[in-house]
C-alpha cells in the first residue's frame, strides 16, 4: 500500500498534474480569496470555501482520471494484481495518493487564514471545521472518481464523466426544484452534496455530515474493489 | 512444483482454455507452445493469479492461488506478453517501486543490483524507460520478474519483437534461470522451445494437444527418419542405388530441377545412412548437391498437432507421443 502510494503521488509530482492542479487550485481560492475578504472586508473565509465546491468537481476528475484507467491501458495492472498484495491495498493505496494532493491543494487556505490573522483574528474553530469540510467532501469525490476511473480504459472518458457527475452534484439544488415527484427529491435531498457540505462553511460539525461524506467514500471504494475483483472473473 | 488440473477458462459461451492439466517440476523449464490464440496466454494469467478460472485448480507449492493469493503470488515471478512498465519512470526507480509492492525482504540497494548486472541493464538504471529500446524494456521486464528470486518464473513470448541477437541473449538468459528456477515459457516460436525447453506441452484451441520431452517431439510419430537429399545424374540409377542400401524403406523423388533433383528418404530410425549414400552416389557418379537429415521436424509435428485436430477424439488430458 505504501509503495502504491509513493509511487502515485511520485507520478503525480514527476508529470504535470500535480503543478496543473496547483496553480488552478490557488488561482481561484486565490481570486475568491481577494473578492470575498479584501473587497467586503470580512475575516470569514465562508465565501471562499463555499465557492472552492464547484472547481473542486473539476479538479478532482483531473487528479484522479488516470489512476486505473491508465494502468489498464498500459497494462501495468498486471503487475499490480498478480503481486503478493490485496485489492484493498491497491484501492486504498491510489485512493491516498489522490487524496494527499488534494490535502495539500487544501493548504492554501491555512496560509489565507494566516495572512487574515495580520489583520484581525480569524475564527479558528469555524475555519478548522470547513478545512475538515473541504477534506471530507474531497474524499467522498475523490472515491467516486477513482471509480470511474477503474470502469473505463480512456483517461478522457473518465476526466468527462467524473465532471459530468459533478455538474449533476452541483446542480441537485436544481433539480429538486424542477422535479415535481415527491419521494424523488426526497431521495435528492438527502444526497445532496452541498447541503452536507454548507453546514461545515457555517462552522458546524455536525456527525451526519462526516458520515455521509465517510460513507460516501468506503461505499465508491468498495465499488472500486468490486470491479477490479470482478475483472478477473468474466 | 506447480499443478494446473482441469483448468477451464469460458468467456461466454467461448471456451478460451479448456479442461488442461499439466504439472511443471521443480527445477524443470517447460515450454508452452501453440499458435496465437490458443489460450497460452490466459492460461499463465491464470497462473499468476491474473484472472480466475471458470473450473479448476492452479497450486505452486501445495498452496492453492485462490486460497492462498499472497502466498502464491510471491513465489511467482510473472514476465506477461506486455511488460508491465511506467514508462515515466526510470529503471531503479522503477524496479525500486516493484521491490516494495513485492514485498520483496532482501537487502534492496544490493538486490536490484544485482539483478540489473544480470539481465545487464545496470548501465541504463538512470534513463527513463520510456526512451528504451524494445529489447531494454523486456530486459526491466524480466528483472522485474526476478525481483525476491521467486521459485516460479512465468514468462509469456518474452522474445516476442526482439532482434536475433537479443533473441540470442534473453535465450542465453533463461536457459542460466532454469538451472535455480523452475520456469514456464510460452511461445510460438519452435526453434525457441527445442533450444530452452526441457518439456514442451503443446496447446491448440484450449487443448494440450501433445505433452513431451522436447527430444521425443522431435523424432516423430512414426520412427522413422528422413534424408532429404539433392543430386545431379539419371534419377532411375539414383533411386536404385539408394533402394540397394538395407536400412532404407523408401525413397522417392520430390521435385525437378534444372539440372538435378530432390530426393527423400525414409530409413529406419536408430540408423545413420549418410555415409552409405555418399558411397553409393560416388559409386555410380553421380555428385550430391545438398543433403539433409531431418527427423520430422518440430515444425511438421506442431502443423500436424495443431490443425485439424478439433473433430479428433482425442484425449484432453494431454497424450504422450
Amino acid at each position: 500500500m505504501i509503495a502504491i502510494l509513493k509511487r502515485e503521488l511520485s507520478s503525480y509530482f514527476n508529470s504535470a498534474t500535480a503543478y496543473v492542479v496547483f496553480a488552478v487550485y490557488f488561482f481561484f481560492s486565490g481570486l475568491f480569496f481577494c473578492d470575498y475578504c479584501f473587497e467586503r472586508n470580512t475575516a470569514s473565509l465562508a465565501g471562499v470555501y463555499g465557492n472552492m465546491f464547484i472547481i473542486i468537481l473539476f479538479i478532482i476528475p483531473i487528479i484522479t482520471m488516470k489512476t486505473f484507467s491508465e494502468e489498464k491501458r498500459q497494462k501495468t495492472d498486471q503487475a499490480l494484481l498478480t503481486a503478493p498484495i490485496s485489492l484493498f491495498e491497491i484501492v486504498v493505496g491510489k485512493f491516498l495518493g489522490a487524496f494527499l494532493l488534494f490535502t495539500l491543494c487544501c493548504c492554501i487556505f491555512l496560509v489565507y487564514a494566516l495572512v487574515i490573522s495580520f489583520f484581525a483574528a480569524p475564527d479558528w474553530a469555524v475555519l478548522l471545521c470547513t478545512f475538515v469540510g473541504i477534506l471530507l467532501l474531497g474524499a467522498a469525490l475523490i472515491a467516486i472518481n477513482v471509480f470511474i476511473s477503474v470502469l473505463t480504459e480512456s483517461m478522457i472518458i473518465s476526466a468527462v464523466t467524473g465532471m459530468a457527475v459533478g455538474l449533476v452534484i452541483s446542480l441537485m439544488n436544481y433539480f429538486i426544484q424542477i422535479i415535481s415527484v415527491d419521494w424523488i427529491t426526497f431521495l435528492l435531498g438527502k444526497i445532496n452534496f452541498i447541503n452536507y457540505y454548507t453546514n461545515f462553511t457555517y462552522g458546524i460539525l455536525s456527525i451526519i455530515d462526516v458520515i455521509f461524506f465517510l460513507s460516501v467514500t468506503v461505499l465508491f471504494l468498495f465499488f472500486t474493489g468490486r470491479v477490479l475483483e470482478k475483472k478477473r472473473w468474466s | 512444483m506447480v499443478e494446473v488440473k482441469n483448468l477451464t477458462k469460458s468467456y461466454g459461451s467461448i471456451k478460451a482454455v479448456d479442461n488442461i492439466s499439466f504439472t511443471v517440476e521443480t527445477g524443470e523449464v517447460l515450454g508452452f507452445l501453440g499458435p496465437n490464440g490458443a489460450g497460452k496466454s490466459t492460461t499463465m494469467n491464470i497462473i499468476t493469479g491474473y484472472l480466475s478460472s471458470t473450473s479448476g485448480t492452479v497450486t505452486v507449492d501445495g498452496d492453492e492461488i485462490l486460497e492462498e493469493p499472497s502466498k502464491v503470488k510471491k513465489k511467482i515471478g510473472y514476465l506477461p506478453e506486455i511488460p508491465p512498465l511506467y514508462v515515466e519512470m526510470t529503471v531503479e526507480k522503477y524496479l525500486e517501486f516493484m521491490f516494495d509492492l513485492k514485498k520483496v525482504r532482501l537487502p534492496k540497494k544490493k538486490h536490484i543490483e544485482e539483478i540489473m548486472k544480470l539481465v545487464r541493464i545496470d548501465d541504463k538504471k538512470d534513463r527513463i524507460i520510456r526512451n528504451l529500446s524494445k529489447g531494454y524494456r523486456q530486459r526491466v521486464g524480466f528483472a522485474q520478474a526476478l525481483l525476491g528470486n521467486p521459485p516460479v518464473l512465468v514468462l509469456d513470448e518474452p522474445t516476442v519483437g526482439l532482434d536475433p541477437k537479443q533473441i540470442i541473449e534473453i535465450r542465453r538468459l533463461i536457459k542460466s534461470l532454469g538451472k535455480k528456477h523452475t520456469v514456464i515459457l510460452s511461445s510460438h516460436v519452435l526453434s525457441e522451445i527445442s533450444a530452452i525447453c526441457d518439456r514442451v506441452v503443446v496447446i491448440s484451441n484450449g487443448k494440450i494437444v501433445a505433452d513431451a520431452k522436447t527430444s521425443e517431439l522431435a523424432l516423430g510419430a512414426s520412427g522413422e527418419q528422413k534424408l532429404a537429399l539433392e543430386a545431379m545424374g539419371n534419377s532411375a540409377d539414383i533411386v536404385s542405388a539408394i533402394n540397394k542400401i538395407p536400412e532404407v524403406l523408401r525413397v522417392s523423388k520430390t521435385e525437378v530441377l534444372a539440372d538435378s533433383a530432390k530426393y527423400l528418404v525414409e530409413y529406419q530410425k536408430d540408423a545413420d545412412i549418410r555415409k552409405d549414400v555418399f558411397r553409393a552416389m560416388a559409386r555410380i557418379d553421380c555428385p550430391i548437391l545438398d543433403m539433409q537429415s531431418g527427423n520430422e521436424t518440430l515444425e511438421d509435428m506442431f502443423l500436424k498437432l495443431t490443425s485439424g485436430e478439433q473433430g479428433d477424439s482425442r484425449p484432453t488430458g494431454g497424450k504422450n507421443l
